[in-house]
């Protein structure tokens, strides 16, 4: 395979280089908001989770690759990112479960990537200076900065809109124990992952609408609980969706996950706010408060809830231990809520799985 | 939850002398571990038999005690201490085994002592087979089919249920020892037979073989709130069949996809929490089988281990330090991580680089032993490297084993592969052994492709396929030549780990040249940080490697600098006490107000801690790597004469003004026999005669003029490798050839006019005596310890016992001594450290070499004197005079006149039964034990006691000695027949002894060729309690072996000098009147709690 020499450049005018790896993108350029990762494993769940749309992931670790792809491993029916940056991409996969190796799967999504860089270098930047848009491919170093510069980022971008599903959908999980299909959970598709629907399958028959369902339309399907998934982008620039939060709360048990926590905080009349650096990796410590004891947690967000901004109307029921960050609320005076961090992993600890036999339960009692 | 206010005194339990299998990661965790609860407050009681571990500085405890590691000596220590809880989970097995006895001797119970760390129906689940296995399988994890058998017939039985292959293991062991696979009946027997042996409670575990899936571990840590955290996962490179220890390994798990690691993680768990162990670390492996993800459960330590201290070193998270605390009430999330110091260590850590764990072994010192790994670990050392990706991370660790590899082949050793057929390279690749990464390169090499190397070897594809990137590049580099090269081209070989040195054999050109290039383009390492977190929060903790990256890490200091250079692996001759020394020199200059740098590659050691230095630097030490370092220091000095001879080797090439104390041209001429010579005439000190040689020719010219035996050994080495006593002309023409061969030492350079052999006449008899000194630049001497050795000169310094201060010289020969040493530390100019070695015959004394750099010794006169010769040295060595030290503090008067410290070795006879176990002057002791009492022959018997030899008290002392050892053999018997035991012998030892009136009550047959029976079935018989028998001097030693087989084999204590013997004799004469006592050194050096040692009369 031929080397073919890529750059990567930040807004900021930082440059990088590599080599390009993945899909040809027309024109030889590929913009996006630039983030990283530190997982160890669990690349591929990481570049099909929905979250990711409109960013570049950039892997901390430095193979990528190492045991291919699975289809059993996607969390969704394709990568919704725009492009990764891996310090060095495997040639041969090796792993019994993998039947394609990540370039393949890279070329056949049209994801391009860039290999070769120093990712180390990136993240500290990255860690400093704040999530920041920018361009790599091919192309010449004046096009790649003036098309980072151009490159919108994510603040104030509605990204749900672009991987809610079209249609509502129902799932309803192979493996799930008898008598959980009595229950009907109606979750909200911001770019929810498949893992989390697996969860809630184990526990209730799952339809899935999109972001832009009215709270009637909901009630509608007399759901036994409502869950809000995960999603891209700023939480604030989601429009329409916590008003209909709002009227769902009190007439139905209410789980959020990730953004869909960042919703239901900002439907009670929470407010979010970005972090200086965010939290992307799988290695996250949570207090559950009220046992003291500690989640290591899948975390990737870098908008959070503002603790003041729910005093009185929710309770904190998890905080980060690293800065304290809130990572979970309840509300005081109806059955919901919600946690920043991903209890399904996927990838991940699965600590906090626990969470979806809470709404089990919360649903049981409202029933 | 807080810290427990109910504890006040903790007694922490080393793992004693360093053997195969349990290394400095114990004087690291140990070390780790009585910081930690010293800063939390509480009184460290510390009891460890090894002098030569940083933990049994007195700083670190506040009770320490270098006792033997026995049940009724602890009992001893406990009833004077009267500690709160013992603490047994960071001593290694040695430790945890101990805390069992007591708990079921009654003694904790009876004391009202607590166990903390893990309980012990903990440590019962996890160590005793049958119980380990039936608790997993109760939480639903699967082990391999498996049996335990107690008795051979039981253990037919199991393998009959089973079927072979089947891998056998005892119970309570440590290391794998005793551990085998059996392919055949035949082979079951014989392994089954030795594992019941191995196993203090006579119990095996046989289990079906699942070599060739894939092996992983799981470090995994627990606190009383029940959280759990896994800090670092580990793949083996080699597949299932060798001891992990013996494996290359590598972290984090490289082919686990997240759904099969999180399982693994959600298994790690389930087992701690079944097992018990309540707070702490423990480490779980698994093997997975490659072609279904099938996953058995291994086995689990429940405390912290080797692996924990790889780990740890891998990951930034210190594990020992954390276990500590956690052992005394905090919860994780109550402790801080010390590497942000901003968040706690209740997380995972995540890295973002590749480290490789790459062991290295000491077979060149053990001739007849195959060189092939199996299930019982054999390796005596490892180094860990650090890349940011495995390639680099790969070949930074062969080329830090320092055993001449630059890397992954592509140096002159490689050539040894070319004669063998892809078959033949393919079979012997198939069989695990030392040399299997330089097969597999060369395989590849030749094109034989990933998949049947793969299918051959076991080795998974994605290691080899990363392999493959190495040969295809040096296929470029070759193509592209020297010349021609671009930056890229450059680059892309640094990022694949290639050294300077394997450039410049690729190309036939200097590595200087190399070098001098590759700066001229611009291509030089970058520093990055080891920092728990893959760079998402910013490191406070200086740990760096090197890469070839597009950003360096290192940050200015305020103060001036000093490198310091470790000492790499630890190898027989070369181990914890050169740690021990350049640790010291971290403590005292860091207190001097300079800012320490750390460079070494050993991940067990304190050295590596990040810690102990004020940056630390995970490198090899060859010249290039040492040299990157140096540049982006600027250093004011760098101190090569503390960590043995790997960074002495690097001291010419360095810049020579940087080098503090000695300066490396008095090293040589010490070194340089022709300078040598001249010095000691010059100095009328008297020497045996002797000559360098570089052929055979000139060895026997040397010998015409000085006469036989000669001592024959290489120059530059350390630990007496190949050195030999030979008496005739074939045993000299056999030696020569040894050394100018391709064998293991023609490796590490062969011969050449500037690495002669020396040949010196050797003298019989002659006591021989070491000597520690640190000279300042003001000629001021102080003579740190004179040492007298046990054994006869003949036997390396390194195995044989010694004490201090000596027993048997005159205070006039320790005069001329102490004036000779003086004289030469003054002809060398020596600044810093000097150790001299001297042959006493007939009150004669004579100089044997002189060493200026740190000897093995160092740590252990510190302990016996009290004064810290380590710290002084490195002071002096950056221009501090010992009257200002004195002025200081620091150098105190030594404490003498009350007691007696008798070190003694600890050879690895156990691990391989197959070698004679006879001692000579090549060095085989991977340890050392120190006995400290009122009396030579107390610390004499303490010190065989911590040894592992454990005197008798009454019962037969079987003798069969040489000829020259009757005379001082007569005398031990007649010790041995006074204190009431009964003598037997062979039979002209026999006939010698009554000669001189001593009665012998059994007489067995003279040895003969092919007898020796009778004293072997004597001693097969259980009737006899002490061996003592001596090698002939002259010809072959072969005639005693199977007699001291026999002691091994049926664990009869078993002394290989007749020296040895007396100094036995007379010790247990002393033992017999006395009650054990014990006091910490702290009383020793404080000259304190001497009247408990006053003797009952």
């Amino acid at each position: 395979m031929t080397v073919r020499e890529a750059s990567l450049v930040l807004a900021d005018g930082t440059t990088f280089e590599g080599e390009a790896i993945g899909a040809d993108p027309p024109s030889g350029v590929t913009t996006g908001e630039v983030v990283f990762n530190t997982v160890l494993t669990g690349y591929q769940e990481v570049i099909t989770d929905p979250s990711y749309a409109g960013q570049i992931i950039t892997f901390t670790y430095p193979h990528i690759g190492n045991y291919g792809v699975s289809p059993l491993d996607n969390e969704a029916r394709r990568p919704h990112c725009r492009g990764v940056i891996v310090r060095d991409l495997a040639r041969r996969r090796s792993n019994w479960r993998s039947d394609e190796d990540l370039d393949g799967f890279l070329r056949r999504h049209g994801i391009a990537g860039i290999a070769g860089v120093d990712t180390r270098r990136l993240t500290r930047h990255i860690r400093e200076a704040g999530a920041m848009p920018g361009a790599f491919g091919t192309a010449d170093r004046a096009t790649l900065e003036r098309a980072a510069k151009q490159e919108p980022g994510t603040d104030g971008r509605d990204l749900v809109r672009e991987v809610t599903c079209a249609e509502p959908y129902t799932f309803r999980s192979p493996t799930a124990a008898r008598g959980s299909a009595s229950k009907r959970v109606v979750a909200y598709d911001f770019g929810i992952k498949t893992t989390i629907l697996r969860h809630l399958g184990e526990i209730a028959t799952v339809e899935v609408v999109p972001a832009s369902t009215p709270a009637s339309a909901v009630l509608e399907r007399a759901p036994d609980g409502v869950f809000l998934s995960n999603g891209p982008g700023d939480p604030a620039a989601v429009a329409g969706v916590p008003e209909a939060i709002g009227e769902l709360l009190g007439r139905v048990p209410v789980f959020g996950i990730c953004l869909g926590h960042q919703l239901l905080a900002t439907a009670i009349g929470g407010r979010t706010f970005k972090l200086p650096f965010g939290h992307h990796g799988g290695n996250h410590p949570v207090s559950r408060l009220s046992t003291g004891q500690v989640e290591i947690t899948s975390q990737n967000h870098n908008y959070a809830v503002d603790e003041d901004s729910v005093a009185g109307v929710a309770e904190i029921t998890h905080r980060n231990l690293n800065d304290g960050v809130v990572e979970g609320i309840r509300c005081r005076d109806v059955p919901a809520f919600g946690v920043q961090y991903h209890p399904e992993a996927g990838p991940g600890p699965h600590d906090a799985r626990y969470l979806f036999a809470l709404f089990d339960e919360l649903m049981e009692a409202h029933r | 939850m807080p810290r427990r206010e109910d504890l006040e005194s903790i007694l922490v339990i080393g793992s004693g002398p360093i053997v195969i299998g349990q290394a400095c990661e114990f004087d690291y965790s140990g070390t780790q571990a009585c910081r930690v609860l010293r800063e939390e407050g509480y009184r460290v009681v510390l009891v460890n038999s090894n002098p030569a571990t940083i933990m049994t500085d007195p700083d670190f405890a506040d009770a320490t005690y270098v006792e033997p590691l026995d049940v009724e000596i602890l009992t001893r220590i406990i009833e004077r201490e009267r500690p709160d809880a013992v603490l047994p989970t960071l001593g290694g097995q040695t430790a945890l085994n101990l805390a069992m006895e007591l708990v079921e001797a009654g003694t904790l119970d009876e004391l009202g002592v607590e166990l903390i760390g893990a309980n012990a129906q903990a440590i019962a689940t996890a160590e005793d087979r049958e119980q380990f296995k039936a608790a997993m399988h109760e939480i639903g994890l699967a082990t391999p089919a498996s049996g335990i058998a107690h008795t051979l017939d039981e253990a037919m039985e199991v393998v009959e249920r089973i079927g072979l292959p089947v891998v056998v293991r005892p119970a309570y062991i440590l290391g794998g020892r005793g551990t085998g696979i059996a392919h055949t009946t035949e082979e079951f027997r014989r392994i089954a037979r030795r594992g019941l042996d191995a196993s203090p409670i006579s119990e095996i575990l046989i289990e079906k073989s699942i070599a060739g899936w894939k092996e992983y571990e799981l470090e995994v840590m627990r606190d009383r709130a029940d959280n759990c955290v896994v800090v670092c996962s580990i793949e083996n490179l080699d597949p299932m069949g060798v001891h992990t220890g013996d494996s290359i390994t590598v972290a984090p798990a490289q082919t686990l996809s997240d759904v099969e690691y999180q399982a693994m993680r959600d298994a790690a768990f389930a087992c701690i929490r079944r097992v018990g162990v309540e707070t702490g670390g423990s480490n779980v492996q698994f093997a997975l089988d490659p072609s279904n993800g099938e996953m058995v459960i291994i086995e689990m330590n429940p405390r912290v281990s080797r692996s924990s201290a790889l780990a740890s070193k891998a990951t930034g998270f210190p594990i020992a330090k954390i276990a500590a605390r956690l052992a005394v009430g905090y919860t994780l999330d109550e402790i801080p991580n010390d590497i942000t110091r901003k968040t706690p260590a209740s997380f995972e850590p995540t890295i973002d680089y590749v480290v490789t764990k790459v062991p290295r072994w000491a077979f060149e010192k053990f001739p007849g032993i195959p060189a092939v790994l199996g299930t019982q670990m054999q390796s005596v050392g490892e180094a860990m490297a650090v890349g940011r990706t495995f390639p680099e991370s790969l070949q930074k660790g062969l080329r830090s084993l320092e055993q001449g590899r630059f890397g992954l082949n592509c140096d002159p050793a490689e050539r040894e592969l070319d004669a063998l057929s892809d078959a033949e390279l393919l079979s012997r690749a198939a069989v695990a052994t030392p040399d299997r990464p330089f097969q597999l390169e060369a395989l590849l090499r030749r094109g034989v492709g990933v998949d049947r190397v793969h299918e051959a070897t076991g080795v998974d594809p994605w290691f080899l396929d990363q392999m493959l990137l190495i040969v295809e590049e040096r296929e470029h580099l070759a193509s592209v030549g020297f010349e021609a090269l671009s930056r890229a081209d450059w680059r892309r070989a640094k990022r694949l780990g290639f050294s300077d040195a394997q450039l410049a054999y690729l190309w036939g050109v200097d590595e200087a040249d190399v070098r001098a290039r590759r700066l001229s383009l611009g291509v030089r390492p970058t520093f990055k940080t080891v920092d728990t977190c893959a760079a998402e929060f910013a490191a406070e903790t200086p740990y760096h490697y090197s890469t070839y990256e597009e950003e360096d890490e290192v940050r200015e200091g305020d103060r001036p600098k000093v490198v310091i250079l470790g000492s790499g692996p630890n190898r027989i001759g070369q181990g914890i006490e050169f740690d021990y020394c350049c640790v010291h020199a971290s403590f005292a200059l860091r207190e001097a107000g300079y800012e320490t740098v750390m460079v070494n590659c050993n991940p067990e050691t304190v050295s590596t801690d990040y810690d102990t230095s004020d940056r630390l630097y995970f490198e090899p030490l060859t010249h290039e790597d040492v040299m990157n370092v140096i540049e982006a220091e600027r250093p004011v000095g760098v101190i090569v004469s503390l960590g043995g001879q790997t960074p002495l080797k690097l001291a010419n090439t360095l810049p020579v003004e940087l080098v503090c104390g000695t300066s490396p041209a008095s090293i040589d001429a010490a070194e340089d026999r022709e300078r040598w010579n001249a010095l000691c005439a010059r100095l009328e000190i008297p020497q045996p005669a002797g000559g360098t040689a570089t052929t055979v020719e000139e060895a026997l010219q040397v010998v015409e003029r000085v006469g036989y035996p000669v001592l024959v050994r290489p120059s530059y080495v350390l630990g007496g490798r190949a050195m030999e006593i030979v008496y005739d002309e074939e045993g000299l023409r056999r030696a020569m050839e040894e050394l100018a061969g391709f064998g293991s030492l023609g490796r590490e350079g062969g011969l050449s006019a500037e690495r002669p052999v020396l040949v010196d006449r050797f003298l019989e008899d002659a006591t021989e005596v070491d000597v520690d000194a640190i000279r300042d630049r003001t000629g001021e001497l102080l003579i740190g310890g004179v040492m007298e050795h046990v054994e006869e000169a003949g036997v390396h310094s390194g195995d044989s016992a010694c004490t201090l201060p000596p027993h048997s010289l005159s205070p006039e020969t320790i005069l001329v001594i102490e004036d000779y040493t003086r004289r030469i530390a003054d002809a060398l100019e020596v600044c810093g450290l000097i150790n001299v070695q001297y042959a006493v015959k007939a009150n004669q004394v004579f100089v044997i070499e002189a060493n200026p750099r740190a000897s093995r010794t160092v740590p252990f006169v510190a302990k016996a004197t009290g004064v810290p010769l380590a710290k002084i040295a490195s002071r002096v060595m950056v221009g501090a005079t010992l009257d200002e030290l004195r002025a200081e503090g620091l150098l105190r008067d030594r404490v003498q006149g009350d007691h007696f410290a008798v070190k003694e070795a600890v050879l690895p006879w156990s691990r391989f039964p197959d070698v004679d176990s006879v001692l000579g002057p090549e060095m085989r002791s991977t340890g050392e034990v120190m006995g400290i009492d009122a009396t030579f022959g107390l610390a004499f018997v303490k010190a065989q006691l911590a040894a592992g030899t454990k005197l008798p008290e009454r019962g037969t002392v079987f003798l069969s000695l040489a000829d020259r050892d009757k005379p001082l053999g007569a005398r031990a018997a007649r010790r041995f027949a006074e204190l009431g035991f009964s003598i037997a012998a062979t039979s002209g030892t026999a006939a010698f002894l009554e000669d001189q009136g001593i009665e012998v009550s059994t007489v067995v047959a003279k040895l003969g060729e092919a007898s020796g029976h009778d004293a072997v079935e004597l001693i097969a018989s259980g009737k006899v309690d002490l061996v003592i028998n001596s090698p002939r001097g002259r010809g072959p030693r072969a005639d005693g072996a199977h007699i001291r087989a026999a002691a091994g084999a049926h664990g009869v204590p078993l002394l290989t000098t007749a020296a040895a013997g007396l100094a036995a004799a007379n010790g247990l004469a002393d033992w017999f009147h006395h009650e054990i006592r014990v006091r910490s050194l702290q009383e020793y050096h404080g000259g304190r709690g001497a009247d408990q040692l006053s003797l009952p009369l």
